[in-house]
């Protein structure tokens, strides 16, 4: 049996009074991509993955999830689980109260606690299963959101800012988990404001933009989309390496914006990578030790900003401005 | 059953409304608020009867009040009485009034919606739980008052609001059903907590909706209301139950506000469906429907009362306040002969029975200037009684104070030695003179007796 995709939608539009918050929205999402949804605030990117949990249906297009098509509210098939706008959890229960009531209205058996137990590992929270969660913290109920997805097993997981608020250790759990259900075959929406989760975690990222997808593909290839990148050089003549910049063709000193950047005696440049080689080379040549050489912003913060035309940053390069 | 875990549906059925039920029943135990609550209601009246049954000081303003210390059953009954003006309407108020407006407050309506997949099944299952809690707060209410009462008094003879005697059996029948009785105003004031838990979201205006309702109900039942529009209320249940310690029971009004009291639970727990099905979940900032409240909730409700009225007026002989010279004086004349007796055989005087007593009163409201109709603290009235053997006829005088929802409080004015406050040696030990003062109760509904 051929499997069908995830999540397809087609021309999803979606208002609410005056406000446009979904304007002709396509999605793929196949089973086993991680799938990132950037934008900035009130993009539409709660209210996308909101239609896919079957919160609200979309006032015109199609969505189909899992080979379901979804027309109305509360429809979509079994399989899917996650949240948006946060978990909910109730304070008066305790983490593993709060799973095992979900457990027992998806019809997992309840008395099979082991699943519950897992969860609970899987997120790390097996040292506070019966503490209330009254008393836990952003990251701490982020991560029970997420073992409450786990209990019922999902072929679809829809996540929204799921790594809103938490630890270096939480990221590390909430990480693998989700690599770990992609590996196993489960389709994985998630947004977040976080370019380095997104990059570390997915495979393919849409952009939205006050409701409209600007940039939907793999990664890398949005990388290339990105254009010319800001890129910084410490080195351990500054002066030469300053000049030797300026002597490359194709590149660009970019005058220090923060005085302070100065003392740190790094050097930032603008050019195809191609120039930048070149740079490396030059500066080997002369013998000046190269010590650290990075792109200011990673290549999808990058992206983001000049596709969503909200930054300043690196975004005068080529790319057309959306609005 | 167990194959369906692992062949995933196409379209995924809503959870069962027994788990849902009992996610409820979890979620609103937990909450300390219920957790005290439901403490309360099992602890307090047992304490509270046991210790007032022990003193010499009665709320006799309380019907039954007096009888604390002559019966175990009377404490409960004084529980009942307070329970029904504010305890109750209070309870579904904190219980019903909430079960909604917490995942307002939490902000966890789409993560139950995505777990239950039926607001349907969401609105009836939060809707039996609180129904749940609700019944084991009135089941704490009564046993605890009950059990107080017994262990502190024991289990007596109650007089009842006739002063008819009734022996232990009976009166342990009569006050269960007492409370029974009361369940139907108590849902009522539970569906209008649901409605206004459904309509005005996390705003606190929902939590008070029904104390507000009983608050108001209250204020309008001191007023000189005709009887229809008094029937008419959901509360007038929680006054009713006092029919059934007469004998016969005035079991007209009761039945009427059982009636009204379930037309009442039910047509604010659809309204409150409805509301709740055409909610839209999807916007957390939801604060209720605000204005749309009003067109939803309370005309619907205003509209009931209205039409009540009108079928009570129509369809039943009650007129003006229902109360009137004759109802009072049948009711005096007989509480007056049940309590002579009484008092003869704790005087341990020759018996008496009711029929040769003949028994009758003569009542005048304010004197010869006031129609002697209605409530009122003015109402004056002789008792005329014949003891067998002698010629020469009897007479007590009573100062009458009339509420308007028929209660009354006979309050002995000469002969001393009849009706004045003295002591009485009785097997459980010194009690009032029990013609001294007395409760009474006139049936509303009843047509009147007058022949002059
Ligand atoms: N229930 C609603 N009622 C009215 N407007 C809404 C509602 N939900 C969303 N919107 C509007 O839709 C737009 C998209 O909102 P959405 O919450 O999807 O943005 P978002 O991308 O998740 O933003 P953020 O990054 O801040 O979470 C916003 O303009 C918002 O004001
Ligand atoms: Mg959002």
């Amino acid at each position: 049996m051929e499997e069908a995709p995830a999540v397809r939608a087609r021309g999803i539009t979606k208002s609410f009074g005056d406000v446009v918050a979904l304007d002709g929205v396509d999605l793929d999402v196949t089973s086993g991509q991680v799938h990132g949804l950037v934008g900035p605030n009130g993009a539409g990117k709660t209210t996308l993955l909101g239609l896919l949990l079957g919160l609200a249906v979309a006032d015109s297009g199609r969505l189909e999830i899992l080979g379901t098509p979804v027309g109305r509210t509360l429809a979509v098939p079994d399989g899917v689980a996650g949240f948006v706008d946060g978990p909910g959890l109730y304070p008066s229960l305790t983490a593993r109260q709060n799973l095992s009531a979900l457990a027992a209205l998806r019809r997992y058996d309840a008395g099979r606690t082991s699943g519950v137990d897992e969860a609970l590992e899987q997120v790390g929270l097996t040292d506070v299963a019966d503490d209330r969660v009254r008393g836990f913290s952003l990251g701490m109920r982020q991560r029970l959101g997420l073992a409450a997805a786990l209990l019922t097993t999902p072929r679809l997981l829809v996540l929204d800012e799921p790594a809103n608020g938490l630890d270096p250790a939480g990221k590390h759990h909430v990480h693998r988990v989700i690599t770990e259900l992609a590996a196993n075959g489960t389709a994985v929406v998630l947004s977040s404001h976080r370019m380095d989760d997104l990059a570390a975690l997915c495979s393919d990222v849409t952009i939205l933009a006050t409701g409209r997808v600007v940039f939907s593909g793999p990664l890398s290839k949005l990388a290339a989309e990105s254009g010319e990148l800001d890129y910084r050089l410490l080195t351990s003549d500054p002066a030469a390496a300053h000049r030797l910049a300026a002597e490359t063709p194709g590149l660009r000193v970019v005058p220090g914006r923060d005085p302070g950047q100065r003392t740190d005696a790094a050097v930032v440049v603008r050019g195809p990578v191609e120039a930048l080689d070149d740079l490396v080379v030059r500066l080997v040549g002369a013998g000046v030790a190269l010590r650290e050489l990075g792109p200011v912003v990673t290549p999808l913060e990058a992206a983001f900003l000049a596709l969503t035309g909200t930054g300043t940053v690196s975004a005068r390069n080529d790319q057309e401005d959306p609005r | 059953m167990t194959a369906t875990v692992t062949e995933p549906r196409a379209d995924a059925r809503p959870a069962p409304v027994l788990h849902g039920y009992r996610f409820e029943l979890v979620k609103l135990l937990s909450q300390w608020r219920i957790r005290l609550l439901l403490l309360a209601c099992w602890i307090a009246p047992a304490a509270f009867v046991a210790a007032v049954s022990l003193q010499s000081s009665l709320p006799a303003d309380t019907v039954f009040g007096r009888w604390m210390n002559a019966t175990g059953w009377a404490g409960s009954l004084v529980v009942l009485d307070f329970s029904c003006s504010w305890a109750l309407p209070l309870l579904t108020a904190l219980v019903a009034g909430d079960v909604f407006a917490v995942e307002d407050r939490l902000g966890t309506w789409r993560h139950l919606l995505v777990a239950v997949r039926s607001p349907r099944r969401i609105f009836v299952a939060k809707t039996l739980a609180s129904l749940t809690v609700i019944l084991l707060l009135v089941a704490g209410l009564a046993a605890s008052g009950i059990a107080g009462g017994l262990a502190a008094v024991g289990d007596r003879p109650l007089a009842g609001l006739d002063g008819h005697l009734l022996g232990p059996a009976d009166a342990a029948g009569t006050v269960l059903l007492a409370w029974a009785c009361v369940l139907a105003p108590t849902l009522a004031f539970a569906a209008v907590g649901l409605l206004g838990s459904v309509a005005l979201g996390r705003s606190p205006m929902g939590l008070l909706m029904p104390a507000l309702l009983a608050f108001a109900l209250q204020l309008a039942q001191l007023l000189p209301l005709p009887v229809a529009v008094q029937l008419a209320m959901p509360s007038h249940a929680f006054l009713a139950w006092r029919g059934l310690f007469t004998s016969p029971a005035q079991s007209g009004p009761l039945l009427l506000g059982l009636a009204v009291s379930l037309v009442w639970a039910v047509v604010a727990t659809a309204l409150a469906y409805r509301l709740f099905l055409r909610r839209d979940f999807t916007d957390l900032t939801y604060d209720g429907s605000g204005r749309q409240v009003l067109v939803t909730a309370v005309l619907p409700l205003a509209a009931l009362v209205a039409v009540t009225i009108g079928v009570i007026g129509t369809a039943t002989p009650a007129t003006g306040s229902g109360i009137d010279k004759g109802k009072l004086q049948d009711s005096l004349a007989t509480a007056y002969a049940h309590l002579y007796r009484l008092q003869t055989q704790e005087l341990h005087r020759p018996e008496v029975t009711e029929a040769q007593l003949q028994a009758t009163a003569s009542c005048d409201k304010g004197g010869s200037l006031v129609e002697d109709e209605g409530a009122g603290n003015d109402w004056r009235c002789v008792v005329s009684w014949r003891l067998p053997g002698a010629t020469a006829v009897g007479n007590a005088i009573y100062q009458l104070d009339v509420t308007a929802d028929g209660r009354y409080v006979a309050d002995g004015d000469g002969p001393k030695e009849v009706n004045g406050y003295f002591q009485v040696r009785t097997p459980n030990g010194d009690a009032p003179n029990p013609l001294w003062q007395f409760d009474g109760n006139v049936d509303l509904l009843a047509a009147s007796t007058q022949k002059d």
